[in-house]
């Protein structure tokens, strides 16, 4: 058995030291918002946050993430959706299949706190998502929108 | 440990019509029994088949068609509530089963999504079905309060009755309106009047959307489950020769080794991890097949002979082609080419599903619920009774989900394992190996001018694959694949041509390559708009006409046509210079009953990097059902269709796809969107597609640009491959 701090819970899992994050969130313990899209860190569906840093969990051996480190998965952004990029994917009817969204809110999410304000350069460098349905200009307008609500 | 399994490979076709550029998803359910209508029970509140009513006033809309996040559920349900009268606010949505369908002599009509034909096929009787439970739901009033009917009005889930000051609540009618017999003429709203229909209104089914808690065919848990992982032979038409099961058979988890059809191999375990990784580990040696030494350059040659053979299918010609050639003052020529391309799916292919002897069920993600369920039943060897289909939102469909082998593949796995439910999801790698691919062609265009440079002649030839001849070729008469004329057909409702010439000739040559081709969002209206756009801008600049004066002067005739591309020229600016090192490029199509029309402006640097600052784009898809939807699916369109332009080749080495997955085959990121203005100009009187018609701009109105930016004339895509630095 071994242990992870998700979503503010410690959870026991029992897994190979190599499996991925991705599939021990997925499998072990049960938290399907975290995608599979590549397997090879490149389209960012599984992006998950370790300390608030968000990571591509399905490269990302379960055995090097430490049990003191705070994993938080979509399911844990924010009770009741309440997250303002939550609220603004919502308001700005964001998704279309929403299989990337997943990723794609996790991802703004580490962004915007570390640039309460960030500009479309920052955006661009950061959210590096891959959407199939292209979505991509809400979900620039929906991280716009967020950082002005969240500071107002 | 061993067993193998023979799974039928023979294909399900069924007799559907084709209509010339419809996307066409044959099915036939052998033993489907004409039900009596006594077997046709609805649930309590079931107005119609569309509409229940629950005491609380929630309105349950059934939707037919598949929602892959083209928003097709939102805007059906907006159809049918319009015409009903409720409370929007009360509207929920479900889908009913194949089965069910089957079970009631297929009262919700055709299940198919795609070919952008979710509204517009379905919208008549779905706006009926609406209509006639609002009517049910009057009566049921009148007759309670013993008024005459002429004197009740519905309104916002509720009946009223003016003279008397009643009013009741559809939840109260429903009970009765339900023992009523459905009305035989039905009326439906001047879409004028539209108040839910016609208006930006949210979607139903973003909340699950934003905090992980929507279940794609991927997520689905069922108590029991397993998991597996298939690998099918990389060559296409290969077979398993040998694999070693005991290799992987004390690997964690694995529960069982089996072969799938004779061509894969598939392991189950109790999580999907362990599946993969033990299927990695597994020995398979490969029987590959006739198709093993076949690569791209056989396929380009095979294609090349094509384009000057001697016979081909002609679906469109006007005039003596030949004749006015060979009379021309002058004559251009070019040829063009577009390769084989993956749908790439967020979402790889998946399927659930459950066999005993007695019964299976299949839970996915489909664009086809009920050749999902025609599949189901052949793979299953049971009746049509004893299976059935859930289907499940889907990470993306895009063409690719309208095919059943991996619905096919999980029944036969689940055979392997009676009574336990077994989910297959394919790798990345395995979806990319084993797509039905965008189909390939190459086309070589002549136009012949006069003195005065007016275009008197135009051959277009076509070679390449046909989808028809591959996945229904009964669908193939006299040679002719519909499919492959897309935006190219003589007037008429459907993927008409918007130029007119005195003479013209369109024809194909069809030559099919190893590569099995599929339906890919925008299908072959995205080349051929290519084509034809991209020569016509050919002609414009060796005339050295303006290129939307050109257009104008032979679209005189095809005013739908004209008024898009007028409205995109009048919105960017066109008799205006662009900003400083901005180029702006042109293109407009008719496909999937919509007219489109769009101007990309780009830049080119000196070393030669492209970029898309801003789109104009105008779409006329008659009646508009949910305009910020449509945007939407404007605005992705550009996505979808700037990925294949810029970025997106399947190669073929050796009968194997060389591209694994997103390192090798790129998807248009953030960084790479242009900004995108859309107008949407519904002229009514018809009802077109959105999900597909301006997919096919995308590319044109970039390479047109590209040529007005550097001069270099892009003919073979993906862009990734070609230098634009200029000369």
């Amino acid at each position: 058995m071994a242990r992870l701090n998700v979503n503010g819970k410690d959870r026991n899992f029992d897994a190979e030291p190599t499996t991925p994050l991705l599939w021990v969130l997925r499998e072990q313990l049960g938290l399907t918002g975290t995608k599979y899209g590549c397997g090879i860190a490149q389209c960012g569906a599984c992006t998950v946050h370790i300390d608030g840093q968000p990571i591509r969990s399905c490269m990302r051996p379960v055995s090097t993430v430490m049990a003191s480190q705070k994993v938080v998965t979509i399911e844990g952004l924010a009770p009741n959706a309440s997250h303002p990029l939550q609220k603004a994917w919502v308001e700005l009817d964001v998704p279309q299949c929403g299989f990337c969204q997943s990723g794609m809110l996790m991802a703004a999410a580490a962004l915007l706190k570390k640039k309460p304000a960030p500009s479309d350069g920052d955006i661009d460098e950061a959210m590096t998502n891959i959407c199939r349905c292209g979505t991509y200009n809400r979900v620039r307008a929906a991280i716009h929108l967020a950082a002005k609500s969240d500071k107002a | 440990m061993t067993a193998i399994t023979t799974v039928s490979r023979r294909r399900f076709l069924g007799s559907s019509a084709a209509t010339a550029g419809a996307l066409v998803v044959g099915f036939h359910i052998p033993d489907s029994p004409l039900v009596s209508p006594a077997a046709a029970q609805g649930a309590p509140g079931e107005i119609n088949a569309w509409v229940m009513i629950k005491p609380d006033d929630t309105v349950v809309v059934r939707i037919a068609r598949s929602e892959m996040g083209q928003g097709t559920l939102t805007g059906l349900a907006q159809l049918v509530a319009e015409e009903l009268e409720c409370d929007w606010s009360k509207v929920t949505t479900e889908y009913p089963t194949p089965g069910q369908n089957v079970a009631r002599n297929r009262v919700w009509q055709n299940f198919s999504t795609g070919g952008s034909r979710g509204i517009r096929e379905s919208n008549d009787y779905v706006r009926k079905g609406g209509a006639a439970a609002r009517m049910m739901l009057v009566k049921a009033a009148a007759d309670g309060w013993g008024v005459p009917l002429h004197e009740c009005t519905a309104a916002n889930g509720r009946v009223l009755h003016g003279a008397s000051g009643r009013s009741a609540r559809y939840g109260e009618l429903a009970g009765a309106a339900a023992k009523l017999a459905p009305p035989t003429e039905i009326t439906l709203k001047d879409p004028k009047t539209w108040k839910i229909a016609g208006k930006p209104l949210k979607r139903l089914d973003t909340a699950p959307k934003v905090d992980g808690s929507q279940v794609y065919g991927m997520d689905l848990r069922l108590p029991g489950m397993l998991n597996a992982a298939i690998k099918d032979c990389p060559v296409f038409g290969g077979k398993v020769k040998s694999f070693d099961a005991a290799a992987v058979a004390r690997r964690p988890g694995v529960k069982k080794v089996v072969a799938v059809g004779d061509s894969a191999v598939a392991v189950v375990a109790d999580t999907w991890w362990h599946a993969k990784t033990a299927l990695d580990a597994l020995p398979i040696q490969w029987d590959e097949g006739a198709n093993a030494g076949t690569s791209s350059s056989d396929v380009a040659q095979m294609l090349k002979a094509g384009l000057t053979a001697d016979e081909a299918v002609a679906a469109n010609k006007v005039g003596d082609v030949k004749a006015a050639l060979a009379g021309a003052a002058r004559t251009i020529e070019a040829v063009y080419s577009y390769p084989h391309q993956n749908h790439a799916c967020m979402e790889v292919m998946n399927a659930t599903a459950r066999w005993t002897p007695q019964r299976c069920e299949v839970w996915c993600p489909t664009q086809n619920g009920e050749a999902a369920f025609a599949a189901t039943v052949e793979a299953s060897g049971l009746t049509s009774a004893q299976c059935d289909v859930h289907k499940i939102h889907l990470g993306g469909g895009f063409g690719r989900r309208g095919m059943t082998d991996y619905v096919r593949q999980a029944v036969a796995i689940a055979k392997e394992m009676p009574g336990t439910p077994v989910k297959l999801i394919w790798s990345r790698e395995e979806d990319m190996l084993h797509g039905r691919y965008h189909p390939i062609t190459q086309c070589r265009l002549v136009a012949g001018l006069d003195k005065d440079n007016n275009v008197s002649a135009l051959h277009m030839r076509i070679s390449g694959q046909s989808i028809l001849a591959a996945v229904f070729p009964q669908n193939v008469r006299n040679g002719l694949d519909p499919v492959v004329f897309q935006g190219l057909n003589p007037p008429g409702p459907e993927a008409s041509i918007g130029y007119t010439v005195p003479n013209l000739l369109i024809d194909h040559a069809m030559r099919n390559p190893p590569v099995p081709p599929g339906f890919w969002r925008g299908v072959n209206l995205n080349q051929n708009t290519i084509y034809l756009e991209c020569f016509i801008d050919e002609i414009a600049a060796t005339t050295q006409q303006d290129p939307l004066a050109l257009r104008r002067k032979l679209m005189s005739n095809h005013p739908k046509h004209l008024a898009v591309l007028d409205e995109v020229a009048d919105k960017v600016g066109w008799d205006k210079p662009a900003p400083r090192g901005v180029y702006r490029g042109l293109a407009q199509t008719m496909g999937f009953g919509s007219y489109v029309a769009a101007c990309a402006e780009v830049s080119v640097s000196d070393a030669g990097e492209l970029k898309i600052h801003r789109i104009v784009a105008a779409t006329d898809c008659g009646h508009a059902v949910n305009p910020q939807q449509i945007e939407a699916q404007v605005e992705g369109s550009f996505v979808y269709g700037l990925s294949a332009a810029l970025f997106q080749e399947c190669t073929l080495k050796n009968g194997r796809i060389e591209q694994t997955n997103f390192d090798s085959y790129p998807v248009l990121q953030m960084k790479h969107m242009p900004k995108v203005e859309t107008h949407i100009k519904a002229s009514g009187g018809f009802w077109g597609g959105v999900g597909e018609p301006t997919i096919a701009v995308a590319a044109p109105a970039v390479l047109n640009a590209i040529f007005a930016a550097t001069g270099k004339r892009v003919r073979q895509l993906p862009l990734k491959d070609q230098s634009l630095k200029r000369a």
